[in-house]
């Protein structure tokens, strides 16, 4: 009897992980791929389609430039060569969420290829090569009613919608990535992370991830320590999180650790990954001889990108991430490992953000490193969708900095906000977190420290202040550590003569 | 008020401008002959009497209150049932459509709406346009008027019969590889395929996008001319709509001059495997455009011979891909969904029982050419001889103005024939399928009986992309010529149609 799974360490003594990663962007274009239809997030089902993002019979495609723009920016920031000429291709299989059942993609002539781009974990940096970013719609949305797990498995019908059917997606596909086996998850986690940094700034895709924006299926494959040989691949599907790719990836290193030790052989197949038991399972069974019978397709004419345009469009694009970070740290001042803490993090865009607001850097560092990092990790969510955001950030500090809160009182109002509990001001209210900064009432918390404490004055009044901190810290007791403290040691320090 | 029916575009559009005729009274006139002889011809899978009488009734309000109308408003025609109508049920000849009607209107219907063109109702065709006979309709073949005994043509049989049956003087057809000039030639009419790109494809039911082109019908050179300007032109709906100015069709059809034009007569389409018949009438024609001022040399397209297999290859590939839409799942048939199959099995049952034998040939086969490991051996090669067909063309066309050929080998054979002989049916297409690979302009136009069999006979001129201007050059010049010898157009030959009440 073997294990199901091994253990991480255990797997990584014995094999060498070998990763790919494909990840699929919804662009933000405001129309679909190839029609006029709406493209907004959420609208009731089948409202957002026309004959040809339906496959009605007789419809026909029309490319959306802007998506072809988006493509081009997208292939230019991986540092891809553009093609000059390249083709729309047919890949043709059945599924019910694909009005044509054929998805009009590109095969072997995308619109970018050669690439690649940089990551950095735990300081290192590691250069990842990207093998091509082509254009494709994305299929209308299944949802399999009935079943236990929401899979078509069991289901007792399914519904589709074809909002989405037509929405551009640019598949951006990694060539292999091979690395220190005890990095590879976290470069798979980096890679994604960093693609989602770069698409916002190019402002090409809204990259939620909760809402299936941008998707990842990572595929991954065990050789034995020191073969050359790649081993069977299996593609865990739509990972849609950052901490999640990460995860998958452990999970499948160590199934297929297990598998392989065992003598048995890997099954080349997708996988689902389940967030919720941190499990892949075996989905369909995927081969080489998967047949797409993919061709150039004949409803649309060859995209040709004028040298020109490309040039302008590099010319539109944002400082690349390497050399921003770089700048920020200098703007920031940050020690390196301060910077290398922020990256691991994922709190670099929340904190450029909420220093844009005006918070200082420092204190933006101390909130998303601090508490928002710590509930990210025991709720197993990114900091990005965390639900309290720079806005937030930059609103409580501002209540630092005027001495309506300090950090012990904002930290529960970080919480309370967490938690749901409504706005800043009502979680204050509602908890009772206002700072104390009336003389009066602190006088009288001072005076009943004074009178509760007579060995304490009597130890300052003997030639010792410093002894008077034990005060400060009965009165904050007393007032339940909503007091102003630089100002109870004033008040103190009048009081006792000091 | 039946001898409306016997007139051109061109005369009716006149009677209507000098009020002797209404568009109602003309519309009437055609949905009163449809209903007399079509049982026989069957040429219509729906008529729509109501929608047309109400086109014509707007058409003749218009009229009335003196707004400005084109030559061909309130004139009637009948659409090939592959173009969608908004409202109106489409098949494409097919089980697998019954009873669909399309949320839209194709931009050929757009713009022969706009022009105030009255459509009857949409015309027989082989299912989704495969076939040369409209025996591969799944509603019933169509009649060739010339004898009711023989095919005519396809897959367009229903627009062209339409016309030899006085059913409409106008009509849409579609080429795929000859499916507007074929039944064109079978049946006496005049069937021109535009350049590809010219006339939009969006709302074209597709069997092979980069082959299908709609086209006008016609029983004379200067009627297609017309309805050719109305529905050429640039699409933005159609990414493979060619964005330039309609060629001169009109004009060109109207001065029918070919004194100088330089007519290659092609080598390879002729001879061996040609009825002797439609050759004596093919180089009949030939002689007398050489007499009206033509200098006629013999062309070489040495690839020609290679364009049949060529198109029973990306035909297929492509139509394997774009009828996989048919899935039960939107729109149309649905077979077997009882609540317990799957949609995996309903998609299946219903593409068993909704595809006809030669669709379901035609999808094997381009699932084969397409799959891995044998792409290249079919559907690349074919892609290559494509290209070699339209080099043939272009050098072709560097010593003359057009090429010619017979349209057809044969004359329209009787209902039956080659239904159990696939590739007699296929060779059927031999001098039409190059037009359609390299996407020139070609059209069919009646040039006589054959000798053994009194069948109409189709004289096929073959023009450079964006110069259909030509072939109404010549088809109206050998038009006016054989009028004179005939003493009328060919049509006039035909024999009168039992009708029926």
């Amino acid at each position: 009897m073997t294990a199901e799974v091994f253990a991480i360490e255990d797997a990584l003594a014995q094999y060498d992980p070998v990763l790919g990663l494909e990840v699929h962007v919804e662009l933000n274009t405001k129309s679909k791929m190839f029609c006029g239809c709406p493209t907004e997030f959420g609208a009731p089902p089948n409202t957002q389609t026309c004959p040809v993002c339906l496959g009605l019979p007789g419809a026909l495609p029309v490319v959306n430039a802007r998506a072809v723009e988006s493509a081009i920016k997208i292939g230019l920031a991986l540092n891809c060569e553009i093609a000059e000429w390249c083709r729309f291709a047919r890949k043709n299989y059945f599924y019910p969420d694909m009005p044509k059942n054929f998805q009009t993609s590109q095969y072997d002539e995308p619109i970018a290829f050669n690439g690649w781009t940089e990551v950095v974990v735990d300081g290192e940096t590691y250069r990842i090569e990207i093998e091509r970013a082509h254009m494709e719609e994305d299929t209308g949305k299944s949802t399999h009613v009935g079943g236990a797990t929401g899979r078509i498995h069991g289901a007792s019908h399914s519904l589709v919608d074809y909002n989405r059917a037509g929405i551009p997606l640019i598949e951006i596909v990694t060539k292999t990535i091979e690395v220190a086996p005890d990095k590879a998850a976290a470069v798979a986690r980096a890679y994604v992370s960093m693609l989602r940094d770069l698409l916002l700034a190019l402002d090409v895709s809204d990259v939620r991830m909760d809402q299936g924006s941008l998707r990842c299926d990572a595929n991954v494959s065990l050789k034995p320590r020191g073969s050359k040989v790649l081993g069977t691949r299996t593609e865990t599907k739509n990972v849609n999180s950052f901490r999640s790719v990460e995860r998958a990836v452990t999970y499948e290193i160590t199934r297929q650790a297990a598998v392989l030790a065992s003598g048995g052989k890997v099954l080349q197949e997708t996988r689902h990954w389940h967030e919720d038991t941190g499990v892949t399972t075996s989905g369909r069974e995927k081969s080489d001889a998967d047949d797409y019978r993919y061709f150039p397709e004949p409803d649309l004419v060859p995209v040709a990108p004028s040298r020109e345009w490309v040039e302008e469009l590099r010319a539109t694009l944002p400082e690349a991430p390497s050399t921003r970070r770089v700048r920020l740290q200098e703007e920031w001042g940050f020690t390196d490992l301060e910077m290398r803490d922020v990256i691991n993090g994922n709190a670099l865009e929340p904190i450029v953000k909420t220093v844009e607001l005006g918070v200082s850097p420092a204190a933006a560092k101390k909130w998303w490193l601090g508490e928002l990092a710590r509930a990210a990790n025991e709720s197993g969510k990114d900091l990005a969708d965390l639900g309290v955001g720079p806005v937030d950030v930059s609103n409580v500090q501002q209540r630092v900095d005027k001495g309506e809160l300090n950090d012990k009182l904002a930290r529960q109002v970080f919480d309370g906000l967490l938690k749901g509990e409504g706005s800043i001001d009502e979680i204050i209210e509602s908890r009772g977190l206002a700072l104390v900064s009336d003389d009066s009432a602190l006088i009288e918390a001072i005076d009943r420290a004074i009178a509760a404490n007579p060995d304490v004055v009597e130890k300052v009044n003997s030639g010792k202040p410093a002894a008077a901190g034990a005060l400060i810290g009965a009165v904050m007791k007393d007032l339940r550590g909503q007091g102003d403290a630089a100002k109870v040691r004033e008040l103190l320090n009048a009081k006792l003569g000091i | 008020m039946s001898d409306l029916i016997r007139k051109t575009a061109v005369e009716l559009s006149e009677l209507m401008a000098s009020g002797e005729a209404s568009a109602v009274e003309i519309t009437q006139a055609h949905l009163d002959r449809i209903g007399a002889v079509d049982g026989a011809v069957h040429a219509f899978l729906h008529v729509d009497t109501e929608g047309a009488l109400a086109q014509a009734a707007a058409v003749d309000q218009k009229r009335a209150a003196g707004e400005k109308l084109g030559p061909l408003a309130g004139v009637p025609l009948a659409l090939k049932d592959v173009l969608t109508q908004d409202g109106v049920p489409t098949t494409a000849g097919s089980k697998m459509l019954e009873g669909w009607k399309p949320p839209y209107d194709a931009t050929v219907v757009q713009r022969l709406k706009a022009a105030g063109v009255v459509i009857l109702g949409k015309t027989n065709m082989d299912e989704f346009a495969m076939g040369s006979s409209t025996e591969n309709s799944a509603y019933g073949t169509t009649h060739n008027p010339w004898d009711l005994n023989r095919i005519p043509g396809g897959s367009g049989g229903g627009s062209s019969a339409a016309l030899a049956a006085y059913e409409a003087p106008l009509a849409i057809g579609t080429d795929t590889g000859g499916s507007i000039r074929q039944p064109g030639a079978f049946t006496g009419t005049v069937g021109v395929k535009p350049t590809y790109g010219g006339t939009s494809r969006y709302g074209l039911i597709a069997l092979a996008s980069s082959l299908d082109t709609p086209g006008p019908c016609a029983r004379t050179t200067l009627d297609a001319a017309l309805l050719h300007e109305v529905i050429a032109g640039h699409d933005p709906m159609d990414s493979t709509s060619i964005n330039q100015p309609v060629p001169a069709v009109v004009d060109a059809a109207r001065r029918a001059d070919v004194a100088g034009l330089r007519i290659g007569v092609v080598k390879e389409l002729g001879g061996e495997g040609y009825q002797p018949g439609v050759e004596a009438r093919f180089h009949e024609a030939v002689e007398l455009l050489t007499k009206l001022g033509a200098e006629v040399v013999e062309v070489s397209c040495p690839h020609f011979e290679y364009a049949l297999p060529a198109y029973y290859l990306i035909l297929p590939s492509e139509a394997s891909s774009n009828l996989a839409k048919f899935d039960a799942m939107r729109y149309g048939l649905r077979v077997g969904d009882d609540g317990e199959n799957s949609a995996e099995k309903v998609m299946n049952l219903t593409r068993e029982a909704g595809f006809g034998a030669e669709v379901k040939r035609r999808i094997m086969l381009g699932t084969h050419a397409l799959s891995s490991g044998y792409y290249d051996a079919y559907y690349g090669q074919a892609q290559k001889v494509r290209t070699l067909i339209a080099r043939d063309f272009t050098k072709a066309y560097e010593q003359v103005d057009v090429l010619v050929s017979p349209a057809t080998p044969t004359t329209a054979f009787a209902i039956g024939d080659r239904v159990n002989d696939p590739i007699a049916m296929y060779k059927n297409d031999l001098c039409t399928i190059p037009s359609n690979l390299a996407g020139n302009a070609a059209a069919s136009f009646p040039c006589g009986l054959a000798d053994e069999d009194g069948l109409p006979v189709g004289f096929h001129v073959m023009a450079p992309v964006m110069r259909d201007d030509l072939l109404y050059q010549v088809g109206g010049a050998l038009e006016a010529a054989l009028a004179e010898q005939w003493g009328g157009v060919l049509m006039s030959k035909a024999p009168e149609l039992e009708v029926s009440r």
